[in-house]
């Protein structure tokens, strides 16, 4: 334990907390994408799925436990690293250039936060279903067609997968870097796989909400 | 060529300091940024003004003493070129060039474009050595090393600590330094017994000294002026958390 302590107390400990963390929830985003995309072989095969989900009980407490924690840990590391770098240059340049990162990199601190709002408004209208649709215990495929014809919940959605395929833009290549994970033959890889991961998940949640503002998913 | 400099004088550590415009209408395109600044010099001496304070030693690119902001930039625009080896043939007839000191809660402005930069040291201190037998040297070629392994080291041998790394780190990081000093060490076998107390302690104080995380922004490797890849922070990372899962951190034994 202690020694745990004193590997979070230095700045990479911390990196390495985030990093970790980042694998599980970009697991998870994976994972969820291509449940969702179960959309568009029919309601059928949606609902049934989000049954199965819910019938695997415990398992199903375990994983949001996990990513629960997952993001806590995510988020405190986040903030105090963000803290102590702004700490590390009291006096700023009258005139500095960036040359080699850029503004996914730049905005980490701005798009984290935002997802977090996004996941408590997601979480709140389809798991919690605290929202005023009046959106129903079972059928999946129907609530998220009633949600995503408005076209101002199918907005937010939209955004928020844009800032989200922001953060992992960078957050991918650098989670791979802080693991130490690297071999010089593959280190430009990993930039080009990254930027094609965040394409992906980002443009794989985001055709939902399209389809079914152009009628395709209805 | 004509230029203006544009030049941060701060009197002392505790001033708040300031641009102040000069300007240099028989700049030369030959004469070295240092060169140009010793002219300034050489005119406010005889105006009776202070000169503007700025370190360098070697001028030749190796010691790693020269270095401030020029427009933005760690020692320049120049890509693997120390301040002292930047020449004036990089900026146009009519630019103006702004010059600021390194910037970092660890690197103090001491005056103009001086700062304290011991900080690197007390990394380098924490452990950033080896145990060595004293006495003759040891046989040429006795311990074999890898020609893949003697190449890296020497790769991260190469960083001269001038903390431009640090300057241009959005963070204020020292990570680009402090990876060079641990991989130089931690690729040959002379520095495999301490290689997990080295990556503890001297990561350990970099956070000591108020230096910033890595966002793997990769600003540090574009202006260095040895061309120190990050390639040299993953491995740093790698030590780190090997060294954090095997080993407590022990004080230095002072003998
Ligand atoms: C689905 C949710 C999220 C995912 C998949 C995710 C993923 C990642 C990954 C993979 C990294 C790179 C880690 C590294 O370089 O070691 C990262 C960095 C970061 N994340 Fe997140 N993140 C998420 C949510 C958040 C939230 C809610 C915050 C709010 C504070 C946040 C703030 C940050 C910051 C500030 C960094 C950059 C830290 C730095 O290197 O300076 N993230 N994220
Ligand atoms: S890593 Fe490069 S920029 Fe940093 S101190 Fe060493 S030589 Fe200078
Ligand atoms: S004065 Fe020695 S490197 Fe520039």
């Amino acid at each position: 334990m202690a020694r745990a302590m004193t590997f979070y107390s230095t700045t990479v400990g911390k990196k390495v907390v985030m990093a970790a963390t980042g694998v599980l929830l970009v697991l998870f985003l994976i994972g969820h994408m291509l449940g969702n995309l179960q959309i568009f072989i029919g309601a059928e095969r949606l609902n049934a799925y989000a049954h199965f989900l819910k019938s695997t009980g415990e398992l199903l407490w375990g994983v949001r436990i996990v990513m629960l924690a997952a993001i806590l840990l995510h988020i405190l590391a986040a903030v105090q690293i963000t803290l102590a770098n702004w700490k590390a240059r009291p006096v700023g340049y009258a005139m500095k250039k960036d040359i080699e990162t850029g503004y996914a990199a730049r905005t980490m601190i701005v798009s984290g936060p935002l997802i977090l709002l996004y996941v408590i408004y997601h979480l709140m209208m389809f798991t919690f279903l605290q929202t005023p649709q009046g959106l129903s215990d079972t059928d999946v495929y129907g609530n998220v067609v009633k949600a995503f014809q408005q076209p101002g919940i199918s907005a937010v959605y939209i955004v928020a997968m844009l800032v989200l395929g922001f953060h992992l833009y960078h957050g991918i290549w650098s989670m791979l870097q802080t693991l130490g994970i690297n071999h010089p033959k593959l280190n430009r890889l990993r930039r080009i796989a990254s930027a094609v991961l965040a394409i992906l998940l980002a443009a794989g949640y985001i055709s939902i909400p399209v389809s079914v503002l152009l009628g395709i998913v209805h | 060529m004509k230029l203006t400099l544009k030049i941060w004088r701060q009197e002392s550590p505790t001033d708040r300091g300031r641009l102040v415009s000069y300007d240099m209408p028989d700049a030369a395109e030959d004469m070295s940024f240092l060169e140009l600044l010793d002219i300034l010099n050489q005119r406010l001496i005889k105006k009776g003004e202070r000169p503007v304070a700025f370190d360098h030693d070697c001028r030749e690119g190796i010691c790693g003493s020269c270095g401030f902001m020029i427009s933005g930039v760690a020692h320049g625009p120049q890509k693997l070129t120390t301040t002292c080896q930047l020449f004036m043939r990089q900026f146009k007839d009519g630019d103006t060039i702004v010059a600021e000191p390194f910037r970092s809660r660890a690197f103090p402005v001491i005056k103009d474009l001086v700062v304290d930069r011991s900080a690197l040291d007390k990394i380098v201190q924490a452990g950033g050595f080896i145990s060595a037998r004293t006495g003759s040297g040891p046989d040429g070629n006795a311990i074999p090393i890898s020609k893949k392994n003697a190449d890296l080291s020497m790769d991260a041998a190469a960083c001269i600590g001038c903390g431009a790394c640090v300057a241009a780190c959005p963070n204020g990081s020292a990570m680009l330094f402090t990876a060079a000093k641990i991989s130089h060490l931690g690729l040959l076998p002379q520095g495999q017994p301490e290689r997990k107390q080295r990556a503890l302690r001297m990561v350990t104080k970099m956070q000591e000294l108020g230096f910033g995380a890595c966002s793997n922004h990769g600003e540090c490797e574009a202006v260095c002026p040895k061309g120190i890849s990050i390639d040299f922070i993953a491995r740093l990372n790698r030590d780190y958390m090997v060294a954090s899962a095997l080993e407590t951190m022990e004080p230095v034994k002072k003998v």
